[in-house]
This record gives C-alpha cells, sequence and structure tokens, in this order.
C-alpha cells in the first residue's frame, strides 16, 4: 500500500480534525462495503453523557421518576469514579446518531467514530432483526409523539395517575413484545390515524366483555371456549386490547411502553454479534489507516491501549468477572471467523467445511446479517476459540449439594460448550416465560397467567410485586399458576391476596 | 456521510425533570432521611448539602425474572483446574465463584441501600417546606436600617475631594467656548475689515490706528474669560440607598440546671439547628449567642453550651437579664435583627417567673423579630408556662410551644414558623 502523510495526531481534537477523520474512516468502510445510515455525529459533554445513559439510549424520553433514578445513580456512581462513562452511545434511527464524548482525545474520537458510525450503524442496517422489527427511520418521530402523548396526559389526568400507569407497563415491560411476528412500522403518522381506531378498540373490548348480558344461545356455547383461545405471551398486548375498564389514554400509554420495548427487543438479542461487530470494524478500519500510513504510532499505542481494555476478558477466579464480556467473545468471535476464512487450519475445515478457505469478507458479511447472539454462537463458536477461551460449563442442579462440571474445552466437550454458550443467550430460556391462559369473560373477569419454569428455577419473589402491576391495569382478580411436581395447578401468587377475596366474596 | 452537530452548548439538564420526579415520588423517604440529618450537625454548618438514603426496596422496580434454585447451566471462560465430571461443593453463599456469577445480578437485590445526595438548596427547600419566617414581610417594610453608599451622577457643590476633574474642565471648555464666541466673531470681522484696508491703494492711516484698537481689545476681552471659574467645577455626588440589612443574631437561651438532662439538651439542641438553618436562608451574617442559666447566667460557646455539666436551681430571668445586657452592649436593635429562642424543662423558681414576663414583655420583645419558647418536658406546665402563656396570648411575635419527645421537634417547629397567612390577612 502506499504510504500517505499522517493525518494529526495531537491528541485534542477539532471539528476540522474530526471531519479529516471521519472521511478517512468512510473511505476504508466503504472499502469493506460496510453499508449504514447517515451519520448524525453529535459532541456532547459527560453531564449529558450521563442524561443519554439515564433515557436507557432514548434520545427523547418520556419524563418518569425511574430514569431521575438512573440518572442519580450514573451521576453517584461516575463522581466517585467507580465507573467511567462509555465513551460513545449510539442509536438505532435513521440518520443514525451517535454521541461522541467531548473529553475524548483525538484517538478515542477516531476509534469511536469507526466503531459506533460504521460497526453499530452497520450492523443497525443489515442485520435481520433489526431490519425486520425496527424501523430507524420512524423511531425518532415515534418517540416524540410518546413524549408528548404522556406530557399531554400529565396535564389532563394528573402526575400521578400517568405515573402508576407507567410503572405498572414498566414492570410488564419484558413481556410486551411480539417474538414471533413482525409488528407494524410505526411512524407518527400512523400514531395519529390510530387515535381514531383507538376508539373502536374500545368499543369491541366492550362489546365483547358485555355481550353475555342480553342472554341468548350462541353465549352458553361461548361460555365453554375459553377466552383467549391461545396462551398469549404478550402481556401488554392482552391487556391492551382487552382489559376491561382502562381508559383509552391508558390504553396508549400501554402501547408506548410496549412499542419502547420492542424497539429494544432486537438490541438484547443481538449484544455480542452487535459489540463484537463494532469492535471487529474499530480494529480492521483503524488498522487498515494505519497500513495506509495514515495514522502514527502514537495513536495506535493509544488506540490499542484502550481497545484491549474493551475486549478484555478476565477469568471466573478474577476478581473482576462479572460473566462473560461480550465484547470480547463477539470481537474474538469476527476475527475468528476471519481466521478460519483466511488461514483454516485442518479442525476448522472439519468443523466448518462450508466458510474454511471462502472469502473473509462474504462470510463476515453473511454471519453480522443472518444471526442473533444465540444462533451465531452455535454456528461460529470454534473450538479454538474455546480453547483460547478455556470455556467450561458447570452444571448446578439445586437438588445436589455439589457443582458438575458438565464440559471443558476438550475435544469431548466442544459441542456440549457451544451448545451451552449458545442457550446462555437465549433470551426465551433467560426471561420468565409467562402466558395469559385464560381471562373469564363471562364471569368474575378474573386473569390467569401461567408460568411455565424453565429447568425447574421457580420465579423470584418480586413476582407478587408485579402481579400488583398487573391488577392495577386488569382491574380484576390476577392469578398466577404453576404446575408443581405432581402435575397438579398451583397457584403461586395472586391478587387480591387470597384472604381478601373470600372476604369480598362472602359480603358479596 | 456524515453531519457533525455541536451540542455542547444545548442543556444539559434533560434529566433534570425526572430527576425532581424522583425527589417528588421519594419525598417522604427523603424528608426523614434530611430530619435524621438534623441530628448530625453542628448548629452553624448549614454550607453542604445532604447525603439522602432510601432503602433499595422501597425503589425497586419489580419484574417477572427467574429465581434462585433449579437447575443452572453456565459457560465460565479461565478454565485452569476442571476436568469433565468434576464435583465442586456448592460455595456456602450466592457470591461464590462456582454457580454464583451467573445470576449474581438476580440475587442481588439484598439490603444495600440507594444513597445519593442533594444539593444544599433542595436539602433546606424539604427542610423549610411550608415554613416561613416569623414577620418577614414586616419586618423588610418596617426595619430599612442598613444604607449603602452609591454614586448617583454629578453635582454643583460638593467638598474638594469629590471634584470631578474631567468634568469640570469639560465644563471649563464649554463655558469659554460659549463665552467667546460673540467676540470671536467681531473679531474676525475687524481683521477682514483690516485686510481690505490694507489693500486699498489709499493710505486710510486713522482707519487703520482705530480698527487695530479695536482688534487690541477684544483680545483682550477674550483673555479676560477666566480659564476656570468656580461655575465649572464639577462634584461626584453620592446618594445613600437603603437595604434590608443582612445581619441577625439568634439568641440560644438555655436552662442547665440540675433537672435537664442530656437528652432534653439534644432535643433543644436540634431546635436550635433547625432555627439557624432557618435564619441562614435570609440573612447573610448571623451571630449566635449561646446562654445558658441555672441560678446565674453565663454566655458560653456552642460545645460548653450543650455539652457542660452544671447543677443547681433555676432562675431564668437571669438569663433574659443577661440577653438584655447583651443586646444593649453589641446588638443595636436597628441594625441587627434579632431571634431569640429558649428552651427549658419548665422549672423555675416560682417567684421569678412573673419577672420574666415584665422583662420578655417590656426589654425583649419591643427588640426581637421573634421569640420562641420550648418546653421539653412529660410533666404537667409550671409557672414560667403559665406566664408566658399570658403572653403569648396578644403577641404574635412570641410563641410558645411544648415538645415531649425527639419526635415532636420538627413538628413544633413547623408549627411554630407555619406560614402566617391566615394571620396576615
Amino acid at each position: 500500500m502506499t504510504k500517505r502523510k499522517p493525518l494529526d495526531d495531537n491528541s485534542d481534537w477539532t471539528f476540522e480534525k474530526l471531519e479529516q477523520y471521519q472521511n478517512e474512516i468512510a473511505r476504508v468502510a466503504e472499502h469493506y462495503r460496510l453499508d449504514t445510515y447517515i451519520n448524525q455525529i453529535e459532541v456532547i459533554t459527560a453531564e449529558q453523557m450521563m442524561d443519554a445513559y439515564a433515557s436507557v439510549g432514548m434520545p427523547i424520553g418520556y419524563n418518569h421518576w425511574t430514569f431521575g433514578k438512573k440518572f442519580i445513580q450514573t451521576e453517584q456512581t461516575y463522581k466517585r469514579g467507580q465507573m467511567g462513562l462509555a465513551y460513545e452511545i449510539v442509536i438505532n434511527s435513521d440518520p443514525c446518531i451517535s454521541y461522541l464524548m467531548e473529553e475524548n482525545s483525538m484517538a478515542m474520537q477516531a476509534l469511536v467514530m469507526a466503531h459506533a458510525c460504521y460497526g453499530h450503524n452497520s450492523f443497525f442496517k443489515g442485520n435481520y432483526l433489526f431490519k425486520s422489527w425496527t424501523d430507524a427511520s420512524s423511531i425518532i418521530d415515534y418517540l416524540l409523539f410518546a413524549k408528548k402523548y404522556i406530557a399531554d396526559c400529565e396535564h389532563k389526568h394528573g402526575i400521578d395517575e400517568v405515573e402508576a400507569c407507567l410503572d405498572a407497563c414498566h414492570a410488564l415491560m419484558n413481556h410486551g413484545v411480539d417474538r414471533y411476528k413482525r409488528p407494524q412500522k410505526i411512524s407518527m403518522e400512523e400514531e395519529l390515524k390510530r387515535q381514531k381506531e383507538r376508539e373502536s378498540y374500545l368499543q369491541s373490548q366492550v362489546n365483547m366483555l358485555w355481550r353475555t348480558i342480553p342472554d341468548n344461545d350462541k353465549s352458553h356455547d361461548k361460555a365453554k371456549v375459553s377466552f383467549p383461545s391461545e396462551p398469549q405471551e404478550n402481556i401488554l398486548y392482552f391487556i391492551e386490547k382487552n382489559a376491561p375498564l382502562l381508559k383509552p389514554w391508558q390504553r396508549e400509554l400501554v402501547r408506548i411502553v410496549r412499542k419502547v420495548s420492542q424497539y429494544f427487543y432486537p438490541q438484547k438479542q443481538t449484544q455480542v454479534m452487535n459489540e463484537g461487530w463494532a469492535c471487529f470494524w474499530h480494529y480492521t478500519i483503524l488498522n487498515h489507516l494505519y497500513d495506509e500510513g495514515l495514522v502514527t504510532e502514537k495513536f495506535m499505542l493509544e488506540f490499542l491501549h484502550n481497545h484491549t481494555n474493551v475486549v478484555a476478558q478476565p477469568e471466573y477466579n478474577s476478581p473482576y468477572y462479572s460473566g462473560i464480556n461480550p465484547y470480547a467473545l463477539g470481537f474474538n468471535m469476527f476475527i475468528d471467523i476471519r481466521r478460519i476464512c483466511e488461514h483454516p487450519t485442518e479442525e476448522d475445515k472439519a468443523w466448518f467445511p462450508e466458510i474454511a478457505g471462502s472469502n473473509w469478507l462474504d462470510t463476515v458479511h453473511f454471519a453480522m446479517e443472518n444471526f442473533k447472539d444465540e444462533s451465531f454462537i452455535s454456528q461460529f463458536l470454534s473450538p479454538k476459540l474455546m480453547r483460547d477461551f478455556k470455556l467450561f460449563h458447570l452444571h448446578d442442579d439445586n437438588s445436589n449439594n455439589y457443582i458438575e462440571v458438565g464440559a471443558i474445552h476438550n475435544e469431548s466437550g466442544y459441542k456440549k460448550i457451544r451448545m451451552q454458550l449458545s442457550e446462555q443467550y437465549n433470551l426465551s430460556n433467560l426471561e420468565a416465560n409467562i402466558q395469559i391462559t385464560n381471562a373469564d369473560v363471562t364471569g368474575d373477569r378474573s386473569l390467569t397467567l401461567r408460568y411455565i419454569p424453565h429447568q425447574q428455577v421457580n420465579l423470584a419473589n418480586s413476582k407478587d410485586e408485579v402481579l400488583k402491576h398487573l391488577y392495577y391495569l386488569w382491574q380484576f382478580d390476577v392469578k398466577l399458576i404453576q404446575e408443581d411436581s405432581h402435575g397438579v395447578d398451583e397457584v403461586i401468587a395472586q391478587c387480591p391476596k387470597a384472604k381478601i377475596q373470600v372476604e369480598k366474596k362472602a359480603t358479596a | 456521510m456524515a453531519n457533525f452537530i455541536d451540542r455542547r452548548l444545548n442543556s444539559k439538564n434533560k434529566s433534570t425533570v425526572n430527576r425532581q420526579r424522583f425527589i417528588r415520588r421519594y419525598k417522604s423517604q427523603i424528608k426523614k432521611s434530611v430530619a435524621d440529618a438534623v441530628n448530625k450537625r453542628g448548629v452553624t454548618d448549614v454550607t453542604s448539602g445532604e447525603s439522602i438514603t432510601i432503602t433499595k426496596k422501597d425503589l425497586s422496580e419489580p419484574v417477572f425474572h427467574q429465581g434462585n434454585g433449579g437447575i443452572k447451566d453456565r459457560v465460565h471462560p479461565g478454565n485452569d483446574q476442571f476436568s469433565a465430571g468434576d464435583r465442586i461443593a456448592r460455595p456456602p453463599q450466592q457470591q461464590g465463584q462456582g454457580g454464583g456469577p451467573g445470576d449474581a445480578s438476580n440475587s442481588g437485590d439484598g439490603s444495600d441501600d440507594f444513597v445519593f445526595s442533594i444539593s444544599k438548596d433542595e436539602y433546606l427547600n424539604l427542610l423549610f417546606e411550608d415554613l416561613e419566617l416569623p414577620n418577614l414581610e414586616k419586618n423588610q417594610l418596617d426595619k430599612l436600617i442598613d444604607y449603602k453608599t452609591v454614586r448617583a451622577g454629578y453635582c454643583a457643590d460638593g467638598v474638594p475631594s469629590n471634584i470631578d476633574i474631567v468634568k469640570s474642565l469639560q465644563g471649563s471648555i464649554a463655558r469659554r467656548i460659549a463665552m467667546t464666541a460673540d467676540k470671536r466673531r467681531q473679531l474676525k470681522e475687524l481683521e477682514a475689515e483690516l485686510t481690505q484696508l490694507e489693500q486699498d491703494p489709499h493710505d486710510n492711516v486713522q482707519a487703520k490706528i482705530t480698527l487695530n484698537k479695536a482688534i487690541k481689545d477684544i483680545k483682550e476681552k477674550i483673555n479676560k474669560v477666566p480659564f476656570i471659574d468656580s461655575f465649572d467645577l464639577r462634584y461626584r455626588n453620592y446618594a445613600k440607598q437603603p437595604v434590608p440589612t443582612s445581619k441577625a443574631v439568634m439568641f440560644c437561651l438555655m436552662d442547665v440546671s440540675g433537672s435537664m438532662d442530656q437528652a432534653t439538651k439534644d432535643i433543644a439542641k436540634r431546635f436550635y439547628i433547625l432555627l439557624y438553618l432557618f435564619l441562614s436562608r435570609t440573612y447573610k451574617t448571623i451571630d449566635v449567642v449561646y446562654i445558658r442559666h441555672h441560678t446565674q447566667a453565663k454566655e458560653v460557646d456552642e460545645h460548653e453550651f450543650f455539652y457542660s455539666q452544671e447543677t443547681g436551681g433555676t432562675i431564668a430571668s437571669s438569663a433574659l437579664e443577661l440577653m438584655i445586657n447583651i443586646i444593649a452592649d453589641r446588638y443595636n436593635e436597628n441594625e441587627w435583627n434579632i431571634y431569640g429562642a429558649q428552651a427549658s424543662d419548665g422549672d423555675n423558681w416560682a417567684d421569678d417567673s412573673p419577672h420574666c414576663q415584665n422583662l420578655m414583655r417590656n426589654k425583649i420583645l419591643p427588640k426581637t423579630r421573634y421569640f420562641s419558647y420550648i418546653e421539653i418536658t412529660q410533666r404537667a406546665h409550671q409557672s414560667l408556662w403559665q406566664q408566658y402563656a399570658q403572653l403569648a396570648d396578644g403577641d404574635s411575635s412570641f410563641s410558645i410551644e411544648h415538645i415531649k419527645s425527639v419526635e415532636d421537634i420538627y413538628p413544633v417547629f413547623r408549627s411554630l414558623f407555619k406560614k402566617k397567612i391566615e394571620q396576615a390577612a
């Protein structure tokens, strides 16, 4: 490669220098076929970064006390020096908004631009989950709508009412996601249209729930049909559509929280890949610039120092260990895929016949576009990487007084480790599997949910509290059941508590 | 493609609303924390904010999540000793290395408290919410007792040290130009005439002499206009502007006779702290005078006031007399806003109480903005209370309250300084 005159490596950044670096990074990114949304790069202060943190990555957040709490927490730990702030935050939107911190040195800004503006950005645009589940062009619009709508509600109905409703929705936020069907794209226009539709939603609810009053033959048949006809896992959706007494504005709040949850759902499922992809590209792009002579050794040393910190993986017995670092795993997997393509060993050829020796750029793009963490790991985690990470699997069965080592990084253990690690990123296993099985529309309108334990893990104690929130939304008895060891359904939580219920019935 | 936007100058407090929401929601807990904190402070230490503790349980945002137990499969990095099939004794606690790390976050909802700081202003606002300084309004209208000297333009009279040279010389130039304008015009005309005569072929000797003389006269007249005149002098003018005084003195009177135990003194201390905090919101400088008394009164420092032991009988009027003397000596009521707070367990020499009432009515209350008497006792009221009660009935700048235990302080304090809207109306 022809050496070129290096860019200014003075550690103070200016907007001109940002522009120069950005242009070079963009050129290299294009060389590697990174397809991105237009970048909107915003320089902000540490305090603004904490604001951004507090709103959990939403560029425009509605007002809620939990964000205040988050902000106070962040501020507290940051001030005491327990935690550095992230160098950047990037928003899945079109144009793709990235925040750069004012305090970063020039080398850091370049790293961040390569990482966020080209790594994450191309991931948002290319990965199938993001493509099919989120609509980057309308999210800002939607959040703006949500913020305004919620502010209006606070005006009309008082802060307390709105807060209580949002609290309840937040408690069920993880259960407000459609996992198997693609949601409609959300935008300002549609939201406005929906204002009208909402009325008919409500109407249909009222019709459906009160249909039993005029007693006719049909209703007798109907009573035997359980509602919903199939268990529903999207609790918030069910509430929005069917809760008998919710006011229209409350339904809209449920919807907003549900939409936000849906928007973040792909991010939860692609943490390893997303961060790995971004790290892989900042590493590759900046090294490319170095090979061209555009950046100096001084720049590279600072960059590598930060890079190694980010992708460090402490071992299980280190005091810094807190699980597998998604940056480390993701980065090393992409590097490893490139290695398998470029310099395959015999082992690689046996394990990855389709990709060993293929074009590495095609392969990493293919991997980025078509997988999520779970499938990515089960597809691409190589024996070499398992050896490098010295992975081992622990099987912890509560009924034994010991923990068993299930598999280690050896020939007989590779497949098991890969399978287990992949499972570890399977959100369906991580999140509590709770489904609405019955709403007693013809009787006392009670709502029944069923918890189906994964590997005999019980629900945590917070279930009672969450049920209170659900009760707030449904406004009739709510109970949560679980099949016990004898195959008999047992109520594990209900709201209002059983006693009160009995009294109520007695007085009624 | 990239657009750069510099957002650094944008408002940074995007989260302020959320922060306020948070404080609003947890106001009751925060207030409790604030009330507790009062106890740990010195009377005059109000410069700092306060760190607030809320138990995590109150703050939780519950979600459904998997609990402990069951079967957990975890993959960890860095194997240095294990082979497949090894059995490891379960670590006694969840914090252990083996099975722990993966679900540490789930089981971590222990008893950690959520601690954060509120600023000094937030602290004081929470502490003094709904309270208003007694007689504040009247005070500011009545007693504009401090004066500040401010520049107020120029004037024609004054002392020499205030002469403004630039302004005076400007006046002098103006005067000179004005006084000579007419003459200079005449001079110009005469000179023009003279030039004409000189160019004239005729020999107008007589005319020339006259003209020259006229010119000379006028020039003399112009020269005679004085360079500077007392009329030109300008003096800097100063005016006195009244400013409400920012000085206050707070008298803490306490009975330290044998009947007052340390617990009672602690209660009194908190009351004084609150009073000090309260005053410091309005006044820039606050002097605190501590007067303790048994049968005799003595002015002491803070530490001695609260912690030294004394025994003996009780004559409350001695403290009042000392207060009167100190006011006369050091705190002119025209310059200082005087506040008084007396704490006692109610014991007093029975014959002394009417005397106290007299002193209070005639010597103290006319000079003070506000005087509060708190009685810290579990027993029935005695003579001092009864005497004061008569006084309190008729005077809004004097009030008495009864504190039974620590919990009462804050409510009592609040009721002492409650916004007196109805009264004002």
